[in-house]
């Protein structure tokens, strides 16, 4: 039976968000003041300990993170929070923005005091606007309670944080595209090496994480982090945020131990499929993630097990697509998505994207040939290999999975039938 | 292009920001919020860039860069409909109809009130209440043609 721990989660919808007093009434701050009395290389050392990886998408290890730029002659200067998801399907980090903001400040201050850091910022997505009166409150009233500020806990240690919201651009969840705009620059990726944690914010040493994976932090800290890995499995430590949505009957996020079969999410957490519909398929990680089909629902969430089946955690999103959807339709609206969010700096992902749309949309039409599908391979192959960043090279991993797996449904499309009615076939009879 | 109120308060709103130029962003949101039109006239643009001294070029980049800046005039209040996978497989496409329905214009269009812009958008996270909108900075979800008439109704007595 699939269950639910709520390491992180805990707090959400029980205390007023933001309020400290609430927070450490909950058992909040413990983690900071345990880490202000260790030393920072054995707080690094709890880190590994937990198997806590980037939640971000890219799945680093943080603990190796951490022990890399403590490592570096120049140590980190600021502590960055990337909160902006924008993985369509992804909703964890507003989860903790919203309810919990405290335990994203509270992992962020123990970061800053590991490498004695005095500057942070949180990046917000500027499509929760709606949040910045809730995360300001939550840093005035840690300022004030002294949990943040000058002089933390009467120590010589000092932290600020500063909000920074953006203004609608899916790149910018990328690190390096993030830090442009966090400097009031259009966000448009740099090139890498050099890595952050050696060249980042204001040129300087940078240790950047997601929302998730700092909230993290405080847990880890108080409870040691041997404990928080044995919540999960060997390869992934601990739990993790799923964003449920798609047609499934109880869409939310959800905090799941590492080990989960993905079906168990579905169908056990999630409620299944509503309206006597079947499952077609499920994508994984936001739109640039993979899709899948019933035969992978038995592999257990967690990094090393999705990697041996070819799949990617990312985000953590589990978008569940049932049978009254056509999936020529449905590649056209991820396809119509990166179209919109390419930042135009590179040609394969710029270019790339709209020859994917005129091609898919052959196939809506029921003007499209068999070769048209080689076509589609070829330009996704050559996207993944020559984009510049992530965005492109990610931007047709569903496409090239839907091919693999429902190809008949593509040559249905050549000859003129789309199985779920969706497709006009309008231009059928031109050809 | 001169004449529009609210070139008159970019100098204030910098201000908040202490002329730094990193902040251009916040700068314009503020800017755009305060239209009341949801825009950024051209004049608020240039008088951004002589204020914070930045090439004109550099400014009007960031102004188009970002999908929440417009560069024309747009109705009070903007909805958004998500049309991204989570939303499109539970029937974005329905909501949008509806939403042209009720309020007599296309995707794109504004009413001619001036009150309301109807519009796509890219996942704003509301996923957990598909297919969802968003007015100004407000979600909404699980929507039907009744409560979409209950919500346009809300606003129009705002």
């Amino acid at each position: 039976m699939a269950k639910i721990v709520k390491l992180i989660s805990k707090n959400c919808g029980k205390i007023i968000p933001g309020s400290v007093e609430d927070y450490v009434k909950a058992g909040g701050y413990k983690g900071l003041k345990k880490a202000m009395k260790m030393d920072p290389k054995e707080i690094i050392e709890e880190v590994k300990k937990s198997g806590l990886m980037g939640r971000g998408g890219a799945g680093y290890p943080t603990g190796k993170k951490w022990e890399q730029a403590y490592a570096n002659s120049r140590k980190p200067e600021y502590v960055v929070c990337n909160g902006d998801e924008g993985e369509p399907g992804t909703y964890k980090d507003r989860l903790i923005l919203s309810q919990d903001p405290l335990r994203l400040i509270e992992g962020m201050t123990i970061a800053a005091y590991v490498f004695n850091i005095k500057e942070g910022y949180i990046y917000v997505r500027g499509e929760y606007l709606d949040l910045q009166e809730t995360i300001n409150s939550a840093i005035k009233n840690a300022e004030e309670a002294n949990y943040l500020g000058e002089n933390i806990l009467g120590s010589d240690f000092s932290f600020h944080i500063n909000v920074v919201w953006g203004a609608g651009a899916y790149v910018c969840g990328e690190n390096t595209a993030l830090l442009e705009s966090i400097e009031g620059k259009s966000g448009r990726p740099r090139k890498k090496p050099p890595f952050l944690t050696l060249v980042g914010l204001h040129q300087a040493p940078t240790l950047l994480q997601n929302v998730e994976t700092y909230s993290n932090i405080s847990y880890i800290v108080e409870h040691g982090g041997e404990e928080y890995h044995s919540y999960g499995t060997e390869y992934s430590g601990g739990t993790k945020l799923v964003c449920l949505s798609g047609n499934i009957a109880k869409k939310g996020v959800y905090e799941i131990p590492f080990g989960t079969p993905i079906r168990e999410i579905i169908y056990e957490i999630g409620g299944g499929i509503p309206g006597g519909r079947n499952l077609k398929f499920v994508q994984l990680g936001g739109s640039s993630g993979a899709c899948f089909k019933d035969e992978k629902l038995d592999t257990p969430m967690c990094y090393k097990a999705l990697q041996d089946n070819g799949l990617k955690l990312g985000s953590g999103a589990l978008l569940v697509i049932d049978d009254s959807n056509c999936v020529i339709d449905f590649l056209k609206c991820i396809t119509e998505f990166f179209i919109h969010e390419s930042c135009g700096k590179c040609t394969p992902c710029r270019e790339g994207n709209t020859r994917l749309l005129e091609l898919l949309d052959k196939f809506s039409k029921g003007k499209a040939e068999k070769e048209d599908i080689d076509r589609l391979c070829e330009i996704s192959g050559l996207m993944k290999r020559a984009s510049f960043c992530g965005l492109g090279q990610a931007a047709t991993t569903a496409l090239a999975d839907c091919i693999k797996y429902m190809k008949d449904e593509f040559l249905e499309h050549v000859d003129g039938h789309c199985r779920a009615g969706v497709c006009s076939m309008s231009g059928k009879e031109e050809r | 292009m001169n004449g529009t109120p609210l070139v008159t308060k970019v100098k204030e709103i910098i201000d908040k920001y202490n002329g730094s130029q990193e902040r251009l962003i916040q700068i314009l949101l503020d800017l755009q919020k305060e239209s009341g039109q949801n825009y950024l006239p051209e004049d608020c643009i240039e008088e951004v860039s002589s204020i914070l001294d930045m090439p004109l070029g550099k400014v009007f980049e960031v102004a188009t860069f970002y999908s929440m800046f417009n560069n024309e005039p747009k109705g009070r209040y903007v909805i958004e409909v998500c049309k991204s996978a989570p939303c499109h497989v539970t029937g974005s496409k329905n909501v949008a109809k509806m939403f042209e329905d009720a309020l007599n214009i296309k995707m794109g269009e504004t009413t001619s009130d001036n009150m309301f812009t109807l519009q796509y958008s890219s996942c704003f996270g509301g996923c957990d209440v598909s297919p969802a909108i968003k007015i100004n900075e407000i979600i909404y979800g699980n929507l039907t043609m009744e409560k979409i008439n209950e919500i346009i109704d809300m606003y129009r007595r705002k």
